[in-house]
Order: C-alpha cells, then structure tokens, then sequence
C-alpha cells in the first residue's frame, strides 16, 4: 500500500481513492499522492533490476493495489537505442531513440492502459472505454479483451486505417464519431457522466496517466540511472510529457538517480501546436481546430497543456512544432539513419529535433533522448504518396544488371 | 427554455440530475439564473468575468471559445454542456 491519496493539482483537497478524476471544488485534475519513505524503504536499484522487463518493474510506483488485478500483456521496457547515425545526421553529439512502438500493441500506451485496466478491474468495472487518436484504442481493445471486459471505445472518423483495422481485430465495441478528436472526447466526457464505465483516460485518468512515468524510469535506468541531459517528447494533451518529467524527480527524491535536471522539450505538428505556441508567446493555452496528417498528436484543446508548459519552463526545456513534409522527412530519416521505422508522431519528434538543433536550440554537444511513441506500420496511409515505387523487372539477370547499370532512376509515384 | 447538461461535481445545483432547464439569452446569463436558484452555482464556474481555467462550455456541441465565450447567444432548444476541461488524452 504505497498510495496515500488522489490530491488536486490545482488546490490541494485530498480525495479517497476513486474512480474520480476531478477536484469538486476547482474541477482541477486529481493526481496519486504516494507515500515516497514508505517507498524508498521497499525499493532499491538491486530489486529493480532483478524484476521482468516490463513496466511493472516499477511495481510500488505504480497505483494498483492487488497484483491479482494486473493486466499484462508484458509491456514496457522497450529498447534504448545509441543512434549515432541519427546523431550525426543531426549534427548532435550523443542521441538516443527510446523506441517504444514495439510494445504489444505498438505504442506507449500499453503503459497507460495497463495500470488504467488493472485499476478499472480493483474498482469492479465491467466495462472500460476511452475517446482515442488511434493507439489508445489498439491498446484499450487489446487490454479489454485480455481481461474479458466489456468495451467501447470512440474514435473521430478520419482516423488511419491501420489502426481502425488493429482496433476492430480485437473485437471491442467501436464507434466512429463525425469529428476530431475533441468532439469525441467532449462526447466520451457526457457518456461517463451517464454510463458507470471505466474511461481509462476520464474517470481512471489519474490513475491512466500514472502509467506514463514509466517512460521517464526506464530512461533513466538504461543510462546507467541517470537522468538524461534533454528528453524530446510529442505533445498531444501533455500527459506524457508531464509525467516522464514527474517519473525522473520521483526518481531523484527516492534517491534511485542523483538529480533530474532533464530539459523536458515538447514537440508537435504545425497543423496543432497550442502547447508550444503557448509556450513560444506565454500566453494561455488557446484550443486549434487540428489540421494535420499527423492524427495521433491532434488534440487541439490539451487537457495537461496548462501543465506541460509549466514543465517545459520549469526545466529548461523548449518547445518546436514541425510541417506536414518535414514530418514525413522526420520519418524517412529515423528508418533510413537507424532502422525503426515509426509513425507520424514519430516524425514530428524527429522532425522538430533537427529544426530545434538547426536553430541553435539545442546545443550540439547535449545528449539527448527522443521519445519514438508509435510503430510506422499503424500510419502507412499517410507515407504511401511520398515513397519510391519500387522498379518491376522480368525474372531474368540481364533485366537486373540493365537496371543496375542503369543506376536505380528514383522517382516518387502515386501508389 | 434552454438544457443544459452538468458535469458530476456540479449536479449538487440540480439535485442530483444529470441536466437541468434554464433561460437566458447568453451563456452568461444562464448561468446567473441558475445561480439565482442554486446559490453558489456560478461562483463554481466563473472567475473574474471569465470561465475558470479548467472547465470547459460546449453550445450545442461546440466549445463557446469558438464563439463569443460567455457571451455566446442561445436559443430556444439549445444545448449547453458544461465539463471538466482535464479529460482525454
């Protein structure tokens, strides 16, 4: 029992813990209050260690009560890659990709899901669902068919196909909204105000997002526990910046890294950047009407945006946003440098990376880690127009070495 | 008269119920003849003239920040939601 309270971000009023994610008195997010002595008595550097490699390493972090309820399609502890390639493409001195699309279900959001499932079974739920840009509903359907629970789950109707196929094989209930993403989360906002339903990311956010700290642990711990110098992470609500930022200071007060002095960089699509236009004017964050190939960032009203340019100021960090040909640049670069192959939330990361260099931004001689979110495979809609169609030749050498002689001529095409 | 949907924390102002009917010509004026009837209910939404950072007001679906915020024009029939703005994500 390391988990004292949920407590108001915003005012402080303590609350049981609930299926609440709400401050009655100031409607601020409530977050997990821990008992961190209690913690730091139980776990050591050794005992990590010595756990599987999933997210679950982190056990007494992470607000589930009963290992019973524990979801676990063995998420997490996804590869840290040394990228000197990317590096040097870049003109950076170190960088390294945390690639977490190759989790179960291809994004971070196995993180989130699994805590938010686990918790949605210790609160007796039969049913979970969520308002989702795509991962969250591969990783909801995959968790939610796992556990034998009941599930909707909402998406706007222009998402990728990819990732409507992947939701679909998993069998939930999915409905398909006439809208962007905020029109289904103002939706999913009234439904779980009339359906007793876990919403991982609604009524289970505080305990969803928790999951994301996470990301900022293992970091840490694949350096050789220690913090990195500049984390560079995608922003669509701001709940995965906040908490990887949250995840390295629960660190240094366990005394698990010396100090979290991480400059926390946000990155977004110029078609939907409130987080780093705010950052970039100081002035409040001010909802955008999305208008991007990249779907899965698309959040033009960000519920944590308050709180993530908060962050980004508070660590020193800064804040990019990156065009739909530079995205898919962003791509390209990533598979051809370094062999991970992403999706276009992993392109705006890489993307804004060598603008944010290029501009002086950032210092060539940091290290850095980028945040790669998602599995290029969900998004080859988007990529499809922008590659070589590959050259036919008949099955004969003469053909080939023809073609080779030729030098193989380039050209994008339509597919 | 016009319905207006309330998140959970602000259903103590209609006993319990998940929407109330109210009149009034702007979002603004909506809510302060709620208040006038539930003592207390603006005060939860409101601050310095402006709605409170974490809550959010849709006219028929549509966030009043798109529009004239509080003094967004309702009519007959209209549907207003007011919700908690951290949500999603």
């Amino acid at each position: 029992m390391t988990v004292i309270s949920l407590k108001c971000r915003n005012c402080g009023k303590r609350y049981p813990v609930e299926a609440i994610s709400i401050c009655e008195e100031c409607f601020g997010p409530l977050e997990v209050e821990y008992d961190y002595e209690a913690i730091k008595e139980k776990l050591s550097k050794e005992k990590i260690e010595k756990r599987a490699p999933t997210l679950w390493r982190y056990r007494e972090l992470l607000p589930v009560e009963s290992d019973s309820s524990i979801v676990d399609l063995q998420a997490g502890f996804t590869p840290l890659h040394r990228a000197d390639n990317l590096a040097e493409a870049l003109g950076l001195k170190e960088l390294y990709i945390k690639n977490d699309s190759v989790n179960p279900t291809f994004s971070f959001k196995d993180r989130v899901v699994s805590v938010a499932v686990s918790k949605a079974i210790e609160f007796g739920f039969d049913t979970v669902g969520c308002a989702s840009t795509g991962n969250l509903a591969n990783s909801v359907a995959a968790h939610a068919a796992k556990a034998k629970l009941n599930c909707y789950i909402f998406i706007p109707a222009n998402l990728n196909l990819g990732k409507i196929i992947q939701t679909l094989a998993y069998d939930p209930n999915l409905i398909s909204v006439e809208g962007n993403y905020d029109d289904v989360n103002r939706l999913c906002t009234e439904i779980a105000g009339y359906y007793n339903w876990g919403f991982v990311n609604i009524n289970l956010r505080p305990f969803y997002s928790e999951g994301s700290k996470t990301l900022g642990y293992e970091v840490a711990e694949q350096l050789g526990w220690r913090a990195p110098e500049r984390a560079i992470i995608p922003v669509a609500s701001g709940s995965l910046l906040t908490k990887i930022y949250k995840g390295l200071k629960e660190f240094e007060t366990l005394g698990l890294i010396d100090s979290a002095d991480t400059r926390i960089t946000a990155a977004q699509s110029e078609g939907c950047s409130p987080v780093t236009t705010a950052f970039r004017t100081g002035e409040p964050i001010k909802p955008v009407k999305p208008n991007t190939i990249e779907k899965s960032l698309a959040i033009g009203n960000p519920a944590d945006g308050y709180y993530a340019v908060k962050v980004i100021k508070e660590s020193g960090g800064t804040a990019g946003a990156a065009s739909d040909p530079e995205i898919i640049e962003g791509i390209k670069l990533l598979a051809k440098t370094e062999g991970i192959f992403t999706e276009t939330a992993g392109g705006v990361v890489i993307a804004t990376l060598k603008k944010l260099v290029e501009a002086g931004e950032i210092d060539r001689d940091e290290s850095v880690v980028a945040y790669i979110t998602g599995n290029g495979l969900k998004t080859q809609d988007v990529l499809a127009n922008y590659l070589t169609k590959p050259p036919v030749i008949k099955p004969d050498l003469d053909a080939f070495r023809e073609l080779v002689e030729k030098k193989l001529e380039k050209e994008v095409v339509a597919w | 008269m016009v319905t207006v949907r309330l998140a959970t924390p602000l259903r103590k102002f209609s006993d319990g119920k998940p929407e109330i009917q109210a009149s009034g010509k702007t979002i603004r004026e909506i809510i302060e003849n709620i208040d006038k009837a539930k003592p207390g209910f603006k005060e939860r939404i409101i601050e310095n003239g402006e709605i409170k950072q974490f809550i959010n007001i849709f006219h028929n679906n549509e966030d009043v920040r798109f529009k004239k915020g509080l003094d967004t024009e309702v009519a007959e029939d209209d549907v207003i939601s007011i919700l908690p703005a951290v949500s999603g994500g």
